[in-house]
């Protein structure tokens, strides 16, 4: 929350003058049938996605060339709002002229994309981004009724975040990566989240299979588990000594974690790891106080001694901390 | 032509109100509470305010009408300081309300409820509304207050107040009426009713923004949701918004004098509006004309989801509202039409026109014009009157995709 969110913002205002235009009057909206389809020797698909119980529902007809399985011709229907009729627009609009192959690939955010008036704005609210999703649901529909195969044959990945199109995968890495603890650390990197928020956590717009919670929580537990079981290795194997410097501030840090950063934090306070140096009688970890513990009495004398005695036992004898 | 058919949303200020406030801004913009002149010259208006409204809802002179800021801050007020003094100071822990009102209610039940109090949100029935059978039903001996409220927003259905408030006047439970939409609409007596707390909003009648008040029945305790330099007789400080007082006072004698005759004057282009509409093929409305507020119709369109009405409806210079999925900015489906339980369909199809007296025949002539057009339009792009079937197997049942709650 900030000024800018103070006052309500003006959903259609902020809708581009190429939604405007297409909601007010749809260049592809209208109907194929199988007659006309099979009267130019082509065959007719028609795919429905969503309903009207839940607000939104398209009609997907292509006029398909079998010689080449080019879409020749595409109209839509739809029950929806401005940005969904709009969207829909677009994308019958996309499909023609392209093969069922290539139209597969088409996504909701090239959909978007081509809704707006000027590259680097939106075409849409983020709330209504999720207006578009239908467009991709409905062509890989299409797609499978006419090759014979399931619409999920399509997805080649599974997409926690439809809106902007983020996949599970790329959640698990970005968490992992950048240390992500909140989910809005996670939309911040990912963008996933950031529109209709039904991938949040269950209860919003739409059912979802994976939120964004559960797979924050679960990567999380999983770097700890994996930095528990590096600080357990490094402490049976006793090769601290062997380790590559990476190793070493993994392993210091993981020890740090289990044993003494919790109390620093309770008294407002912290340290990092700046470097080690290793010689031939001491390994020298060069710490850096944050927060209360800079200038705190006790980090050189009771704290300092905590921090050396822990990680003398837990990794090597030989180590000497030195606050910097 | 423009027209203006959002009156439950708010409504226009009267010019016979602007103009009965006007003085009060920099002419005398003395401090009530002070003991001169610039500060006294304010009581007498303040006094006919308060005249205004007491005889406008027949109250006695034993009640309180204590104005604050809006009627969000009278249910938050009653709501918040029944917890205070009859469940965190007293024994009861319990507070019966219904499905369908307005957040001030619902958010703020479910504030309490994470404070620890228990909520009971009643069902409606198909009309929309509560049966005063169903309220006596849920009270308790824990229960320390039901809260219901006089009139729909939505719907414009109005709920049995009389019958409720004998219920809970027998069973000793306190009763409060969000009523909103009545007062300033239809006739609220306060003599013939029994409620102990009622909240009202002057820009529901034709008043300024930013005013409102809370009826105490008797002067009854309830420890205030403002503290600070002891305005309103101690209930409720603040230093008091002449202006906005004057003007609510104005606003409701202008909409309850003559009130019946306001009403079928009112209902009559309503009526005229809502059979014109269900002319249109599958249309429905919610609830039975003669239970409703005069100005008020919740209409069903089949095939047109509500925000794309809303957008040809704006392009023809209306304004109208629903509270369908995709109109409102956090997406969520319609409460109030999920609990009425047609179906989730009727959900984004409904549109809410509410008139007010300002409302004119050829504004009603004009909106019957562009109501039918954008019908019109809308279902010819619509994928529920289209004729060529699906691909078997491309077809979708029912919604398979949100999942409401």
């Amino acid at each position: 929350m900030a000024k800018n969110d103070l006052l309500g913002a003006s959903l259609w205002d902020a809708y581009s003058n190429k939604v405007t235009t297409l909601m007010n009057n749809p260049q592809h909206q209208g109907e194929i049938s199988e007659e006309e389809a099979a009267s130019r020797g082509n065959k007719l698909i028609v795919a429905d996605f969503g309903a009207e119980s839940c607000g939104d529902a398209v009609r997907l007809y292509w006029e398909i060339d079998p010689k080449d399985d080019r879409i020749v011709n595409s109209k839509f229907k739809s029950f929806g709002c401005g940005t969904a009729i709009a969207s829909s627009d677009v994308m019958t609009e996309l499909c023609i002229g392209k093969t069922v192959d290539e139209a597969v690939k088409i996504t909701n955010i090239d959909v978007e994309f081509a809704l707006r008036d000027h590259p680097d704005v939106p075409a849409v609210p983020p709330q209504k981004m999720h207006c578009s999703v239908m467009a991709y649901d409905v062509i890989k529909k299409a797609a499978g009724l006419y090759k014979g195969v399931d619409a999920s044959s399509f997805e080649e990945e599974i997409i926690v975040c439809e809106c902007a199109r983020v996949s599970l995968a790329t959640l698990k890495e970005v968490i992992r990566l950048n240390d992500l603890k909140t989910i809005e650390q996670v939309t911040d990197y990912t963008k996933a989240g950031g529109f209709c928020k039904s991938c949040i956590k269950p209860g919003g717009h739409e059912a979802r299979e994976y939120y964004l919670v559960d797979i924050l929580k679960d990567t999380r537990r999983e770097m700890d588990e994996e930095k528990m079981k590096a600080a357990a290795d490094a402490g049976i194997k006793g090769n601290f000594e062997e380790m590559t410097l990476v190793q070493q501030i993994k392993a210091i840090d993981a020890v740090i974690d289990e044993n003494v950063r919790q109390f620093l934090v309770m008294d407002g306070g912290n340290m990092e790891v700046i470097d080690i140096k290793k010689g031939d009688e001491y390994i020298d970890v060069y710490i850096r106080y944050l927060g209360a513990c800079s200038g705190c009495a006790s980090s050189t004398t009771g704290t300092l001694y905590a921090i050396e005695t822990t990680l003398k036992e837990k990794l090597s004898s030989k180590i000497r901390v030195l606050p910097i | 032509m423009r027209v203006y058919l959002d009156n439950n949303a708010t409504t226009m200020v009267d010019p016979q109100v602007v103009e009965a406030m006007l003085p009060f801004f920099s002419d005398v913009f003395g401090n009530p509470n002070s003991l001169h002149k610039f500060g006294t010259a304010s009581h007498p208006a303040l006094r006919t305010a308060l005249n205004q409204v007491y005889t406008a809802l027949n109250a006695a002179d034993e009640d309180d009408i204590v104005f604050t800021s809006c009627a969000t801050e009278a249910n938050n007020w009653v709501l918040k300081s029944v917890w205070i003094d009859h469940i965190l100071n007293g024994d009861k822990n319990h507070i019966v309300t219904t499905e369908v009102e307005h957040p001030a209610i619902l958010s703020t039940c479910k504030f309490l409820e994470e404070q620890g109090v228990k909520v009971t949100y009643l069902p409606v029935n198909e009309e929309g509304i509560v049966e005063a059978h169903t309220v006596k039903g849920f009270i308790t001996e824990k229960t320390a207050l039901v809260s219901v409220m006089w009139a729909s927003n939505e719907t414009g259905m109005i709920f049995p107040i009389k019958e409720i408030g004998e219920i809970c006047k027998a069973k000793g439970v306190l009763f409060h009426s969000d009523a909103v939409q009545a007062v300033g609409k239809i006739p609220v007596d306060l003599q013939d009713v029994h409620v102990d707390f009622l909240s009202m909003s002057a820009h529901k009648f034709h008043g300024p923004k930013g005013i409102g008040a809370l009826y105490i029945k008797n002067s009854q305790p309830l420890t205030p949701l403002f503290h600070g330099g002891d305005q309103m007789g101690g209930r409720r400080s603040g230093t008091l918004n002449v202006a906005g007082i004057v003007g609510m006072g104005k606003a409701l004698e202008l909409a309850t004098t003559d009130i019946e005759t306001k009403m079928a004057s009112i209902r009559a282009k309503r009526d005229r509006l809502e059979d014109a509409i269900l002319e249109l093929p599958d249309t429905f409305v919610v609830g039975k004309r003669e239970h409703r507020t005069p100005n008020t119709i919740l209409v069903s369109i089949r095939g047109v989801e509500g925000e794309g009405m809303l957008w040809d409806l704006n392009n023809g210079q209306i304004g109208a509202s629903t509270g369908s999925a995709c109109a409102s900015e956090d997406l969520e489906a319609n409460s109030v039409m999920l609990a009425i339980g047609a179906d989730n369909e009727l959900a984004h199809t409904g549109i809410r026109l509410s008139l007010s007296r300002f409302t004119t025949d050829a504004e009603i002539d004009y909106a019957i014009g562009h109501f039918t057009k954008a019908v019109g339009r809308l279902r010819a792009i619509s994928s529920s009157y289209a004729k060529v079937k699906p691909t078997p197997g491309g077809e979708v049942q029912e919604c398979e995709l949100h999942h409401h709650h």
